[in-house]
């Protein structure tokens, strides 16, 4: 593992970006929506990655987060008749003030206490989001039309309700932070990171101000995840408050851990796998175990019972470990 | 010399853990350039007055001064970027990062966010120098312990620090990496001043120029290799009692 970035890291970083670009031209409609969705959450997990694979810190709020992005986008749009570019803009602004305002305290703790002021925090964010109903209209949640959901450049008027558009959109936004997170990581700074994730006193006698470092790892975590928020309420057209719950915090982790923690590839492959994951479940148990009464549930517990017995470290990091030495 | 600032300076320094006086009223002063040990027991408090003077530990009272400005409540990395550097008593690299990864680290803070071919010469020449080049890209766990110990040593000097804190470093190593390390420090002490623990009296009586001997938290002697050897409370206290660590 070197600091600089090699010739064969960014070619299959390209083909996979090459890769992802083509299959909207072959994937069926259905498939086609899914894509779409699963590139947007694949930037929140690459968002969430960057603090829990690669710094080690397991944050149970980050919800918080991609709701900065879904409401700072969202609201601005509903309620100011904000154009897409600056409402975009102004999610990814509130998920900086907030996770530069959140990341100063709970940086104060580490380990498990860590983990419970996060969880707090998101349960904070996500009753200020019912208390605002009248803003936010809580769990119903708001709906932005056609009308409000167009991309204006000079003359041009790009529709994010066309599908096309939407898969380029949600590409466009997967792979711009797929190669900000991979060069992040490559850097110095990403070595600075892994070293607090191993040892922090180690780091801190090598004068590293590791505060510093993590609440830069915090804040770019916390903007990667509100910028899949904004996308989100802007290609699909919707925000409400079940995406501040809890539940929406830990999607994100289990994404990571299925994909592989701290690899760059990890978090696109997770969100793929447990998506069709959830998805088929349903299919098969209403196909063929109707009136059995089970929950897909069970079937992703089995499915990560398995990942654990014989991937324990995620998809790409037990591949990593035992055959591609050089995977970012 | 008398009119020449110490490196660093230490007055009535202590520290309590509960009812022990770990460090217990320390004056103490260190020329630059010097070799010095410190030896005592085990439990002298050797290793935390080394702690107290890079910062992991603060102290219940008393002074650090490095370099002539008073140091005492600087954090631990403040204290690093103004060139104090401490190798672990217990093997502290990182194991799941190469070799280069583990220098780099302790390398790129000096160099800013870029300067990659700067850093990367920076990083071979400390991993030349204690003879790791041809285990760079290996993972630091899968060093043997001499090796990680080494490392250690090449964390330190590659963040170029004008006093250098090596806390029991021959520890676990065999007689031909003794020998090796003496040699390595000697050179080392041509840039920086050394400031060691160590129980091996053969390698303190070779290195030192001058050693402090410490007992109950206290300096219970200061002086040449051959004043030490010759002074009887510290036979008592340490080499006579049979306890040659």
């Amino acid at each position: 593992m070197r600091g600089a970035i090699s010739v064969r890291i960014v070619l299959l970083h390209v083909a996979v970006v090459a890769v992802l670009f083509l299959l909207q031209f072959v994937l069926p409609t259905y498939h086609h929506g899914v894509m779409a969705r699963v590139m947007v959450l694949a930037v929140f997990a690459m968002g969430y990655n960057l603090l829990f694979g690669y710094t080690g810190l397991l944050s149970l709020g980050h919800a918080m987060f991609f709701c900065a992005g879904l409401y700072g986008a969202g609201l601005t749009v509903y309620h100011l008749d904000w154009a897409v570019a600056p409402a975009f803009l102004a999610g990814l602004a509130s998920g900086l003030a907030l996770s530069v305002g959140v990341g100063v305290l709970v940086l104060r703790t580490t380990g498990p206490a860590f983990l419970i002021v996060t969880l707090m925090f998101g349960q904070i964010f996500y009753l200020l989001t019912l208390y605002f109903a009248e803003y936010t209209r809580g769990d119903d949640g708001i709906v932005l039309s056609q009308a409000m959901r167009r991309l204006q450049f000079g003359d041009t008027v790009i529709d994010l309700t066309n599908p096309a558009n939407r898969y380029m959109a949600a590409w466009i936004l997967f792979s711009v932070v797929l190669f900000i997170t991979l060069a992040l990581v490559r850097a110095p700074f990403g070595r600075v990171l892994i070293a607090i994730r191993e040892n922090e006193e180690r780091t801190r006698m090598l004068g590293y101000d590791t505060f510093v470092s993590k609440l830069a790892a915090m804040v770019a975590s916390g903007v990667i995840c509100a910028a899949a928020g904004a996308a989100y309420a802007l290609l699909f057209g919707y925000a409400g408050a079940s995406f501040a719950e809890v539940h929406f915090s830990i999607l994100p982790l289990l994404w990571v851990l299925v994909g592989g923690a701290a690899t760059v590839l990890g978090p696109i492959l997770g969100t793929l796998l447990m998506f069709y994951l959830v998805d088929y479940s349903n299919d098969i148990l209403n196909a063929y175990f109707q009136g059995w009464n089970l929950s897909y549930l069970g079937v992703v517990g089995v499915a990560l019972v398995l990942l654990i017995l014989f991937f324990p470290k995620g998809l790409l990091g037990s591949v990593r470990e035992r055959w591609v030495k050089w995977l970012p | 010399m008398a009119a020449v600032t110490p490196l660093l300076v230490t007055r009535g320094l202590s520290r309590q853990f509960g009812g022990l006086k770990a460090v217990d009223a320390v004056d103490f002063e260190l020329q630059q350039g010097e070799i010095r040990a410190i030896i005592g027991p085990n439990g002298a408090g050797k290793t935390t007055f080394v702690s107290l003077v890079c910062g992991r530990v603060l102290p219940s009272s008393g002074r650090v001064e490095f370099d002539g400005a008073d140091i005492s409540r600087l954090p631990p990395h403040r204290r690093t970027r103004l060139g104090i550097a401490y190798t672990f008593q217990i093997t502290s690299v990182f194991l799941n990062l190469s070799a280069y990864d583990n220098v780099a680290l302790a390398a790129q803070r000096r160099h800013g966010a870029s300067g990659s071919a700067g850093l990367d010469a920076d990083v071979r020449a400390a991993l030349a120098r204690v003879g790791l080049s041809d285990r760079s890209e290996e993972l630091a766990r899968n060093l043997s312990y001499g090796h990680q110990r080494l490392l250690e040593i090449a964390m330190g000097l590659a963040l170029k620090p004008r006093l250098l804190i090596l806390d029991e470093p021959t520890q676990g190593l065999s007689d031909g990496e003794i020998a090796n390390f003496v040699a390595l420090v000697r050179e080392i002490a041509a840039e920086a001043t050394v400031l060691l623990i160590e129980h091996n009296m053969h390698v303190v009586m070779e290195l030192a120029q001058k050693i402090t001997v410490m007992n109950f938290g206290r300096i219970l002697a200061e002086g040449t290799p051959a004043d030490i050897r010759a002074n009887t409370a510290v036979q008592d206290a340490y080499l006579g009692t049979g306890s040659d660590g």
